[in-house]
């Protein structure tokens, strides 16, 4: 006897239809509310490409005041690397205490989760604001903005890391009599090390990328520039920024790609 | 050899001084009973073969012996100490004494044979500068490149565990578990995934330790040649009951698979 091919799809409750319908109907309620109309998105594209238009405005690209905007940028990547390293550093114990298997106690551990979940859903920009309040305008309330944003982003994936690790040699030193201490510097973190680096090569990706929109609030670096450039319509400088931004994320992306592929 | 399913034999009680008395040994699982009253006494310097079939309880009842287990009910005397009365602090320092050979060696895997040999320093010193070989003081790397002498490894001591052989990893456990300075071995199947030569040498080498040193051995072992080399005494675990108890001296490797037949049948 010949087997039966099953059905090619599974058959599906009237409720899951009903679930798909709303789902339908969400995304389109949110598109016609949003979305802009096409008449203006297509006057608006024609307006970029007007003699008086923002593209044309833009090039050739005005690289007059290199000097003054490379150390701009110098700083931008400066509160990158500074407020990464902060946020790493202390993203470690955060992660340990949130991790099931290491947190000391159950309230710690989910004291610790909430407050990672807090630090990576806040936004940076909203963290710039608030430390603008604390310390004051300028580059140290970005690198306080991007230590609390990298606690948050490094702690969930620290943490991650350390949950799925084979809990076997950490049983061992357990059973060897070693204190909770020994067995995170000794088994954890050597066999967590590949996915921490990965984690914090990304972490310092994201934190360059941030730190030139940092500026637009007024927390230091380059984006202080961009957004001077684009208020007096200085649009050839500010392209001249952009390119400049782009050239340090794409040569740290290429540069964090080829360390983790030496090391990992 | 006497019958398999006799009346334990008191082999081991005829010593004095036992330094493990297991006394009405039980532990439940959601209601299931997997050890259901263990009596038993092993004397120092011998090697024990501890046997029986899959889900009998062996695994258990040696991590029972330390409390990895909590036991449901009962008491341990380990090297003289109540172990069910230990504190966290006392029960650390407790274990510290005790060397556990894995069946799965449990080494970190991206550290080198040297780091995780000293890491069984960590029995007695708490100290960070135990975590790595590099920053290991000058006494502890001479111990632990002795230990890996004593296990034949010393010249792969900078070699990566994950790059090493199964049985040369199962060495690296040993040595790790010697440099802990242990009173009382307890092995867990540590021949298992070994090929039929190494799981040979591994035993033979826990065996030398108990001769030159006169540590006790507590090992579980599938492999009935090995329980037969390199044992002075049978217990065997059914149903939860030590049901054999017996001198290895006595023993036949007929007998044991009479054992293990009517464990089957029952």
């Amino acid at each position: 006897m010949t087997a039966v091919a099953p059905s090619r799809f599974q058959h599906r409750s009237l409720l899951e239809y009903a679930a798909l319908l709303l789902a339908l109907a969400l995304v389109l309620m949110a598109l016609v509310s949003t979305a802009p109309a096409p008449d203006r998105l297509g006057s608006g594209i024609a307006r970029l490409f007007a003699p008086s238009g923002l593209l044309t405005q833009m090039f050739p690209p005005d690289f007059t005041r290199i000097v003054p905007i490379s150390g701009k940028l110098l700083e931008t990547f400066q509160m990158a690397v500074a407020g990464c390293f902060l946020g790493l550093i202390l993203a470690l114990p955060f992660a340990i205490l949130a991790t099931d298997r290491l947190s000391p106690h159950p309230l710690v551990r989910h004291s610790a989760r909430a407050l990672i979940a807090l630090f990576r859903t806040v936004p940076d920009l909203v963290w710039a604001i608030v430390f603008i309040i604390i310390v004051g305008l300028g580059p140290a309330a970005g690198v306080m903005a991007i230590m609390v944003d990298k606690i948050g982003f490094a702690g969930r994936f620290f943490a991650e890391a350390m949950e799925e690790t084979d809990p076997g040699p950490q049983d061992a030193l357990r059973a060897i009599g070693a204190n909770r201490l020994g067995i995170i510097g000794s088994a954890v973190i050597p066999a967590c090390l590949p996915s921490f680096i990965a984690t914090s090569l990304f972490a310092l990706e994201k934190s360059v990328r941030g730190s030139a929109a940092l500026g637009l609030v007024g927390a230091g670096g380059i984006g202080v520039d961009l957004k001077v450039a684009f208020d007096l319509f200085n649009y050839d400088e500010a392209l001249a920024i952009i390119l400049m931004i782009l050239a340090l994320v794409v040569a740290v992306e290429q540069g964090s790609g080829w360390i983790r592929r030496k090391l990992i | 050899m006497t019958a398999p399913l006799s009346p334990r034999a008191l082999t081991g009680s005829a010593v004095a001084e036992p330094v493990l008395v297991v006394s009405g040994l039980t532990k439940d699982y959601s209601g299931r009973s997997v050890l259901r009253g263990l009596d038993f006494a092993l004397p120092p310097g011998q090697s024990t073969a501890l046997i029986g079939a899959n889900g009998s309880g062996k695994s258990t009842l040696l991590r029972c012996l330390v409390r990895l287990v909590e036991p449901t009910s009962g008491t341990v005397q380990m090297l003289g100490r109540d172990v069910g009365a230990l504190s966290p602090g006392a029960l650390r320092r407790f274990r510290a004494e005790v060397g556990i050979v894995w069946q799965r060696h449990n080494l970190v895997p991206r550290l080198s044979a040297l780091s995780n040999v000293i890491h069984g320093a960590q029995a007695r010193m708490s100290s960070p500068r135990v975590w790595i070989q590099s920053f290991a003081p000058a006494s502890v790397r001479d111990e632990a490149m002795a230990c890996l002498e004593r296990v034949g490894l010393a010249d792969r001591a900078l070699v990566r565990v994950d790059s090493l052989s199964g049985g040369q990893q199962q060495r690296v456990a040993i040595a790790r578990m010697l440099m802990q300075r242990p009173a009382f071995i307890l092995a867990d199947e540590p021949d298992a995934s070994l090929d039929p030569q190494t799981g040979e040498e591994v035993m033979a080498l826990l065996l030398a330790l108990v001769r030159e040193t006169g540590l006790s051995l507590l090992v579980i072992s599938h492999r009935l040649e090995h329980t037969l080399r390199f044992s002075d005494r049978i217990l065997g675990l059914a149903n939860g009951r030590i049901a054999l108890d017996l001198v290895t001296q006595r023993a036949d490797a007929a007998g044991l698979r009479r054992f293990f037949n009517h464990v089957e049948a029952a």
